[in-house]
């Protein structure tokens, strides 16, 4: 049975890379007991899917796995199994069934809302450059990925920005081209730097409607479903 | 913030200071994960006035430091005691050093950010030389002065322990107290005289340094101090106080059944070497192989009893969540009734599935291949072995004794049971070598791919092989090591030879490192200034070859008037006094003095765990003796005990009949 978890990566942990988290949750697993099945072949890994990849250094109230578990374990009782095994900064929240045939969570996902803090400028400054970023109708930029540089223009891929004091609140596509948090700050401004960032939700798109992987607590409460229900949306 | 220590009020504040500066700079380093903390196992300890705080040092990287068994196990029996407690901390990375030195920011333990000099004692772990000038490093970067003579009572003690430690006369200027041996004692009796001094308000420096002086295994450089004879060599290093004792004798717990210790592995979070469990097995060896320091140090043989290796394999796999168990010492298929061991490593009660069990360090011979094919069902990659030399006679000059009948027959049951990589460790520039030697090492190898071909494939062989380095109590401390010359030398007629062999790779160690280490190995005080030159000059992470400074170590020798050649390449006498000679692993310098004219005539000696006792010392002088579990060597046991070395030489025919590679047949 394969089983959809959100969780979070906040505090000391953030400095944590994607193949460490990876790691980590193949650990508490085994020690909680978990038995998660197992990959063919001469070197077999527990299989674990992992989202969208949070860079190292960020922090997050949002991240997915999708775990394929060699047992039968109740979705409700997971998150309580598994978070004392995580390390402290990870907390699994919630987690849920999810039917064979589902998309993964790197094709589900298409954009993920972000906290930026922006340091040293001050917030007339930001709430200016905000404006005009959001009246433009192109904002090319180049971008890297793979040690390969691409033009890209950032304007379709921000999906909602907002200023607030010296903290900016960004809805960044992750499809069709993904944009970056570092890349956003860029476009705005290339000379500011860039403070803390925290990943507040992941979106996926259902009949047309926004919503998350797997709603959770005030901050998904917004996407107004409860567990059950996003189980069968996610279907 | 010196002075303030063990006061609680300034903890919290100075707790979220560094971390606080700290963490805006972890974005821009190489790996941050390392510098955080939070693994399985870490403690929070609170500090209190009644509390002796240690922060133990690894002097490399974290990856490097983390897993280190000796580290760990001292980190538990601190933080048991109510009057202590124990953090730990690692050598930054360059990119880090250059953050702290630039923001003034001190060096700081991983489990709380505490600053460095907060704690009372820092002591460090020394497992090789070329760590020194990370050593030196630390301690600048925890904000106490380099030099043990410009410390006050405020700062921090400065302590070392590990195998580097029985000669530490290079680091004498530095360290205010170092440990000779096992540590699971002794640290308890460090800490109960540090606290006394403690509460006593901090006295004079040099009370609490005789206090240290009075335990045994505890060396205080400062108290001691060298004369010269004229010609340059050592005359005497003698105490000058009264406190200290003539000779400093190292520390043995007799029973390694009371110490199951680490109880609580640290897993860490991100990447590590050696990350899985690991459970020692026994401590000590006796095989006498003349080459290894570790081995004549940590005599006698201790082995842990099968059913607790069994029970800290199940519990440690449970609580740690490894899916892999290395059975860890000097030569883990000695260990009596090791087939039982590892099967019951293997028995997984844990209810997990695929865990996998490592011996590090395998003996040669099919018994050995036998008992690793039952361990790595699945995954069949590499298997790796340490024949150390290419001939039998040179195996002879230092007591590794497998024969070529061992070597081939446990390469071919290698081969036969399906491996088709196989690994072969070596050392050159020996004591005795000739260039046939040297040669018989691709010889060897050759042969081990014709074994290879018998088997209906291609087998590939790496020869890995090391510059050999002299070092203190061995018998081989009296010889004169190879010049780096000679050393590059042997290394390309081993690099042409493999050339001509097909499916030999070689690789080699620098012979520049070999050189400073051996520098180092058996230095005297002298050196100190040099390893303090080297430092400032900017020679961190000499271990690592990106960043090794062989003109660094040449400048500071001329500048302190001082001759590699005369230090490294010169072969002792028997009278001469030794940098070391006023500490003791045990072994009777006789002793020692009897294996080396032993060697030079190409004897060899039985492992005396099984066999009568040759009186080196380690046990008579301690009153111990082996923990040995079996009474008779294993079977099928090779490495000379009970067999006919005679015939130790002999190559089948059929292995004979090729043409060889290089000089003589």
């Amino acid at each position: 049975m394969r089983q959809r978890v959100r969780f979070t990566k906040s505090g000391k942990v953030r400095f944590l890379s994607h193949r460490d988290v990876a790691r980590v949750w193949e650990r508490a697993l085994r020690r909680s007991g978990v038995r998660a099945a197992y990959s063919e072949g001469f070197s077999p890994r527990p299989r674990l899917s992992f989202g969208l990849a949070l860079s190292t250094g960020y922090e997050s109230l949002g991240e997915y796995l999708d775990i394929d578990l060699a047992d039968e374990v109740d979705p409700g009782e997971l998150p309580g199994i598994v978070t004392p095994s995580l390390p402290h900064g990870m907390v699994a929240q919630s987690a849920v069934p999810i039917p064979s045939g589902t998309d993964s969570l790197q094709q589900a996902v298409t954009s993920s809302s972000w906290r930026l803090e922006v340091a040293d400028v001050e917030p007339e400054r930001i709430a200016a450059t905000v404006e005009r970023v959001l009246a433009l109708v192109a904002v090319p930029i180049i971008i890297e990925r793979k040690g390969v540089e691409s033009d890209l223009d950032a304007r379709p891929a921000i999906l909602e920005l907002v200023a607030e004091e010296t903290v900016i609140e960004a809805e960044l596509a992750t499809q069709p081209r993904s944009l970056r948090p570092a890349e956003l700050l860029r476009a705005l401004d290339p000379t500011w730097t860039l403070g803390r960032v925290l990943r507040t939700h992941q979106w996926m798109s259902v009949d047309g409607a926004r919503c998350e992987p797997i709603p959770f607590g005030d901050l998904g409460a917004r996407g107004a479903t409860s567990a059950p229900h996003a189980q069968a949306r996610a279907s | 913030m010196r002075g303030n220590r063990g006061g609680s009020g300034t903890l919290a504040h100075t707790m979220v200071d560094v971390w606080a500066r700290l963490e805006p700079h972890l974005a821009s380093v190489q790996k941050p994960a390392r510098y955080i903390g939070c693994e399985l196992g870490a403690e929070v300890p609170s500090p209190g006035p009644q509390r002796v705080g240690w922060l133990l040092v690894y002097p490399d990287t974290y990856e490097i430091g983390l897993p280190n068994q000796g580290l760990q196990i001292l980190y538990e029996i601190l933080n048991e005691r109510p009057d202590a407690l124990a953090e730990r901390s690692y050598a930054p990375w360059t990119d880090l050093e250059e953050v702290l030195r630039r923001e003034d920011i001190p060096l700081f333990s991983v489990d709380t950010h505490r600053s460095a000099d907060e704690f009372d004692v820092i002591a460090f772990n020394l497992s090789a030389e070329l760590v020194y000038t990370n050593v030196l490093n630390c301690i600048d970067l925890a904000g106490v002065p380099v030099r043990s003579a410009d410390r006050t009572a405020d700062d921090p003690l400065i302590g070392a322990g590990g195998h580097a430690t029985y000669n530490p006369e290079p680091l004498a200027d530095f360290l205010d107290f170092v440990v000779l041996g096992d540590g699971e004692e002794v640290v308890s009796e460090i800490n109960v005289q540090v606290a006394t001094w403690k509460a006593a308000g901090r006295t004079a420096r040099i009370d609490v340094l005789r206090a240290l002086a009075s335990i045994e295994g505890v060396y205080v450089p400062s108290l001691y101090e060298p004369r010269y004879l004229p010609d340059g060599r050592l005359e005497v290093t003698a105490p000058v106080d009264l406190a200290a004792p003539a000779v400093v004798e190292k520390r043995t717990i007799a029973d390694l059944a009371d110490w199951p210790y680490p109880k609580q592995q640290l897993v860490p979070l991100t990447e590590v070497v050696h990350d899985r469990l690991n459970v020692e097995v026994f401590r000590g060896c006796t095989r006498g192989c003349r080459f290894c320091q570790a081995g004549m140090i940590t005599r006698p043989v201790r082995e842990r009893p099968a059913e607790q290796v069994a029970s800290m394999v199940q519990q440690g796999l449970r609580r740690t969540g490894y899916d892999e168990v290395a059975l860890t010492s000097l030569s883990t298929a000695d260990f009596s009734g090791i087939e039982d061991v590892v099967a019951s490593a293997m028995d997984d009660s844990v209810g997990c599935g695929n865990v996998s069990v490592s011996l590090p360090s395998l003996r040669v011979d099919a018994f050995t291949v036998g008992v690793a094919a039952q361990i790595q069902k699945a995954r069949r990659t590499g298997l790796t072995f340490a024949p150390e030399a290419g001939t039998w006679r040179m195996r002879q000059v230092i007591n590794k004794l497998i024969t070529e009948e061992d070597l081939y027959s446990a390469v071919d049951s290698a081969f036969s049971q399906g491996w088709r990589r196989v690994k072969l460790y070596f050392l050159t520039g020996l004591p005795t070598e000739t260039d046939e030697d040297t040669l018989g090492i691709i010889e060897l190898a050759r042969r081990c791919i014709e074994l290879a071909k018998t088997k209906g494939h291609n087998g590939s062989v790496t020869v890995s092989v090391g510059g050999f380095v002299p070092k203190a109590f061995t018998p081989f401390q009296w010889f004169g090591m190879n010049t780096e010359v000679e050393l590059r030398r042997k290394v390309n007629m081993l690099r042409d030879a493999a050339k001509l062999a097909k499916g030999v790779q070689i690789k080699w160690h620098d012979p520049r490192a070999s050189l400073v280490e051996g520098l180092v190995s058996r230095g005297d005080r002298r050196l100190g200034p040099v390893i303090e030159h080297v430092w400032r000059a900017g020679g961190t992470f000499q271990e690592w070859s990106e960043h090794f400074r062989l003109d660094l170590w040449e400048q500071a020798m001329a500048e302190a008037g001082l001759d590699l050649d005369w230090y490294c390449h010169r072969h002792r006498a028997e009278d001469e006094v030794l940098p070391w000679d006023h500490l003791s692993a045990g072994l009777h310098k006789d002793f020692l003095w009897q294996d080396w004219r032993d060697a030079l005539e190409e004897l060899g000696l039985e492992d005396c765990r099984w066999t009568p006792c040759y009186d080196c010392g380690a046990c008579t002088g301690y009153g111990i003796e082996h923990v040995v579990a079996s009474a008779v060597p294993p079977a099928g046991g090779s490495q000379g005990t009970g067999q006919d070395l005679h015939r130790g030489g002999e190559v089948s025919v059929t292995l004979l009949s090729r043409k060889p590679v290089g000089v003589g047949a």
